[in-house]
């Protein structure tokens, strides 16, 4: 069943309903709650190989529900070191939990002062009351 | 620029149910309650109801209402007697199709005509024009609302028998008397229900108490599509002819004229350049409406199926490669994929 409303404070976002958890060098990456409910059920996740490039504000994936497709925009760069095939294999795994077993890819940052730029969970919060 | 959205009767239920509305051609219409897929799923497995009170309807009353509208509409109504309806298309003079409806026969001298929400306007001023003495054309669909309850349990829990499809009769239910039409945009068993719009409240209120689950617009066109029923507007329009349509079934070009049956007979002896296909991908993407169809097609309607848990849809491609089972490639976002043309309907419940 889809996840109620939620954005954790150890979590990283990008206006683009996008965030990033920071584990070492490297950053875990997936699509806010706002995100998936807007979307509702999705139904496939285009992901990028791994080992590809990913550059921070620009897509690297599409998520689609029935009725839309969007991109995902990447809140860091780097290089793509791993793909959740459990999305791949069941995209509405990112509705049940967007933020744990719904992630969507694992970068390597090639620029770790970029993750200054990233709004903390207040701002975001405002990003989506002003919206 | 701002434009005021239309409501239909049972706006304030939508809103009061928790539903996302949306605008819809003009209308403010709830495209899900809970979400497209369990609402699709819903009436495939149960009961669903519809909410299509923004659909138009046009009465053509008079002692040569018959003969305007065998003029104007492509399928024979010759064939109808009062308590019959029929699908059929109002045609231009290139065979175009301006809309597709279904026409009621009420009475003798006395045809409703249900037809799309987008096509209203641009319908009853196109026989408006055309209206001839000894017949009157009026816009009615301010005068009702319509409720389709489509699924396997639909009629069961109405507590209606089974009727020949494409038949309607005078109905009461809970306390609402209305019109009980033997149709759907579906592919399952069901109805669609017309009742006066003051009346609109108390049989959807009644239709949900009876445990039909409330389903929006995404599951309607899903529905549809995994249906393989044209969307006028995306598969079928103006610029599209009924033949390469595959709805040559519906022009009645050997028992009558009407507009564009000349255009529509050369077409047919000729055979189409393109025809309209259904098709599911054979890789994992989902095809989406204006996508190109390799070899000369155009993707016109795309989603995922629910029930089939692929990417389904319908597109124009060169008549050569319509034969179901031919392979084609379309053309998603800048990646080929696979995909496959497949009999009519996409999906169909076993049974």
């Amino acid at each position: 069943m889809a996840a109620a409303e939620s954005y954790p404070d150890d979590l990283k976002y990008h206006r683009e309903h996008d965030w990033a958890r920071v584990e070492g060098d490297e950053a875990v990456c997936g699509i806010t709650w706002f995100a998936q409910d807007a979307l509702g059920e999705l139904v496939h996740f285009e992901a990028p190989e791994p080992g590809s490039t990913v550059s921070k504000d620009a897509p690297y994936g599409e998520v689609e529900s029935v009725k839309a497709v969007s991109d995902v925009v990447s809140p860091v760069s780097g290089e793509v070191v791993e793909v959740n095939q459990a999305v791949v294999d069941a995209p509405e795994t990112v509705n049940d939990d967007p933020y744990g077993t719904g992630w969507l890819i694992r970068v390597r940052l090639s620029d770790p002062s970029e993750l200054d730029a990233l709004l903390d969970v207040a701002a975001y919060t405002q990003v989506l009351a002003d919206q | 620029m701002s434009q005021t959205l239309l409501k239909t009767p049972l706006h304030d239920r939508h809103v009061a149910l928790g539903a996302r509305m949306v605008p819809f051609a003009g209308w403010e219409m709830p495209v899900q309650y809970v979400g497209v897929i369990p609402e699709h799923r819903a009436v495939r497995a149960g009961a669903g109801a519809f909410d299509v009170s923004h659909m138009g309807e046009i009465d053509v009353e008079g002692p040569r209402a018959h003969e305007l509208l065998q003029g104007l509409l492509s399928n024979d109504l010759g064939r109808l007697e009062p308590g019959q309806a029929q699908y059929t298309l109002l045609t231009n003079e290139r065979g175009g199709i301006v809309d597709d409806l279904i026409a009621y026969r009420l009475e003798r001298h006395h045809y409703l005509l249900v037809v799309n929400a987008s096509n209203r306007d641009a319908d009853f001023r196109w026989i408006k024009e055309r209206e001839i003495a000894g017949s009157e054309v009026r816009d009615v669909s301010d005068e009702y609302a319509l409720v389709a309850v489509q699924g396997p349990d639909a009629l069961a829990k109405l507590g209606l028998g089974p009727a020949a499809s494409f038949t309607f009769s005078t109905e009461t239910i809970d306390g609402v008397e209305c019109m009980v039409n033997r149709t759907g945009y579906t592919g399952e068993e069901g109805c669609e229900i017309l009742a006066m719009a003051e009346d609109a409240g108390t049989l959807w209120d009644g239709i949900l108490a009876r445990g039909v689950v409330p389903c929006g617009l995404g599951a309607r066109d899903t529905l549809r599509l995994e249906a393989s029923l044209p969307l006028h507007g995306n598969d079928i329009g103006p610029g599209t002819d009924a033949i390469s349509a595959g709805l040559g079934w519906t022009c009645a070009l050997a028992t009558k004229e009407f507009t564009g049956s000349a255009a529509l007979a050369r077409i047919k002896e000729q055979g189409p350049e393109r025809k309209l296909v259904s098709f599911v991908m054979e890789e994992k993407a989902i095809p989406r409406q204006g996508m190109p169809i390799e070899g000369g097609g155009e993707v016109t309607s795309g989603t995922h199926s629910p029930m089939l848990d692929v990417g389904i849809g319908m597109g124009y491609v060169p008549a050569a490669a319509a034969l179901a089972g031919t392979k084609l490639t379309v053309d998603v976002r800048g990646k080929q994929r696979a995909a496959r043309v497949v009999k009519r309907p996409i999906y169909k419940r076993e049974g």
